[in-house]
């Protein structure tokens, strides 16, 4: 479903060294699954989660989606490309002068290929598949942060993309928020058979949602696996720190100041 | 007191003063805004960056930002009569006053865009949407209340332009009060209009301030 070949990629910094954020990341992620991306802040992951749709292009390496290499498209075609991935943000991301209704139909709009009809009936059904159908005249602002998120996620979800990204999405949400979250995104990923990428820096998110997942750690992915494997049986030190910040099962506390 | 007062030539120079920042308003918005919309794509770390783009609009803006109204009037000259035939009165004021005030409304522009949440421009790219579709359907609706704010503070200064063309003959309230307030000591007049030209930039400013209340929706 998605393939990542060799990704690397470095930035260029006006008074320094360059920085590599992706080292050589190899990744095949399959049809239906929900896989999780983890790291510590500046780790790379965000980097990383961008490549799929290239809002990042990669400085060497191939992006494959479905099997079509989306490394070199632009234009047109990369924009119909990206109107078949959608993304979810940690802060929503929704625009604040459009109603919840008219922020659900823009990706919609976007498409230029349905009719007031078809976005209307479409809209209607994320919203209610949110369950958020009584609140589509208000304003985003109007909204709670899960609300918000709800929205995020109906918008991304409107032209019925083959894979969802979500950055962070229940990162600045509180902990009853993100557990309700996180159980729409396993519906979701049940009910429309849909392949969910998702990056985070809480296990706890991992273990709720997750089938696989990549740990990163300074642009380079340093353990990969089954969930339960992973919880069970920790190779990495980041891992095991991620697992256990205070250093209680593990030994070793999570090291600081190492992360950029 | 009031005896220099001659009412019908008062509503005629209001009216006239209307004019001329209502006119130039109208093409000052119509040319600073397109400005600003590429002065702010083209910058540093938008999409469309383009550092030759954005330099030379920049340094043309700059230009005409940094010539007092009062020089620009009499620069202006030649080019006015050859835009719109005389360089007097309310039709020749207008063409300085857009020199004046489009670059000014751009940069404000400008900046009222780069005070988008990226967070927002960066969604509207992860959905697909082209340029023109994430300014006009996504950027220039969140910019709204910025913009009328904006707009607010240029009309306020075209006013204050428009009065100060009275200098070199142009018409409406500073027209009026030169030549009667200032040469002829006619401080009742000078009283009049300037009492005029603060009444019209308070309502100006609550205008823009109702607008922005209403339209608001944090």
């Amino acid at each position: 479903m998605i393939s990542l070949q060799k990704i690397c990629k470095t930035y260029a910094l006006p008074d320094a060294a360059p920085f590599q954020a992706l080292d050589s990341i190899d990744l095949e992620i399959a049809r239906g699954e929900i896989f999780g991306i983890i790291g510590r802040s500046g780790a790379g992951k965000s980097t990383l989660i961008r490549m799929l749709n290239l809002l990042e292009h990669p400085s060497s390496g191939r992006v494959i989606i479905d099997g079509q290499d989306i490394t070199d498209l632009d234009g047109g075609a990369l924009r119909a490309v990206r109107q078949r991935i959608g993304m979810v943000f940690q802060h929503f991301n929704l625009l604040n002068a459009r109603t919840i209704y008219e922020n659900v139909r823009f990706p919609l709009r976007l498409t230029g290929a349905y009719t007031q009809e078809q976005m209307q009936q479409r809209v209607e059904e994320m919203l209610a598949l949110v369950g958020l159908s009584d609140q589509r005249n208000k304003y985003p602002r109007q909204l709670s942060g899960g609300q918000r998120q709800r929205v995020g996620i109906a918008r991304a979800l409107a032209n019925r993309p083959h894979v969802l990204l979500c950055d962070e999405a229940t990162s600045a949400l509180d902990p009853e928020t993100t557990q309700s979250i996180l159980q729409l995104l396993r519906r979701i990923n049940q009910e429309l058979g849909l392949t969910i990428v998702l990056i985070t820096h809480g296990m706890d998110v991992i273990r709720a949602v997750c089938h696989r997942v990549a740990v990163i750690e300074r642009g380079r992915i340093v353990e990969m696996d089954e969930v339960a494997n992973i919880f069970r049986n920790p190779h990495h030190d980041v891992t095991r720190a991620l697992l256990d910040p205070l250093g209680i099962h593990f030994g070793a506390p999570a090291p600081t100041g190492q992360s950029a | 007191m009031m005896s220099n007062i001659y009412w019908p030539e008062i509503f005629e120079a209001t009216w006239q003063t209307l004019v001329m920042t209502g006119v130039s308003l109208f093409f000052t918005v119509l040319i600073g805004l397109p400005l600003g919309i590429v002065l702010f794509l083209t910058s540093k770390g938008q999409w469309l960056e383009n550092r030759v783009a954005y330099g030379v609009l920049s340094v043309v803006t700059n230009i005409l930002r940094s010539v007092p109204f009062i020089i620009l009037l009499i620069v202006m000259i030649p080019i006015t009569l050859w835009m719109v035939g005389t360089s007097l009165g309310v039709r020749g004021t207008i063409p300085p006053l857009v020199a004046g005030a489009a670059p000014f409304f751009a940069r404000l522009t400008e900046n009222v865009l780069r005070e988008i949440d990226r967070g927002i421009v960066e969604a509207c790219h992860a959905m697909g949407a082209n340029t023109r579709q994430i300014m006009l359907w996504a950027m220039l609706p969140e910019a709204t209340t910025g913009l009328i704010a904006a707009v607010t503070v240029t009309a306020i200064m075209l006013v204050g332009y428009s009065a100060m063309s009275g200098v070199i003959g142009g018409g409406g309230l500073g027209d009026l009060a030169v030549r009667f307030g200032y040469q002829r000591f006619q401080t009742d007049v000078m009283v009049v209009t300037v009492a005029i030209l603060v009444g019209l930039v308070q309502l100006l400013q609550m205008t823009g301030d109702r607008l922005v209340e209403r339209l608001n929706r944090k």
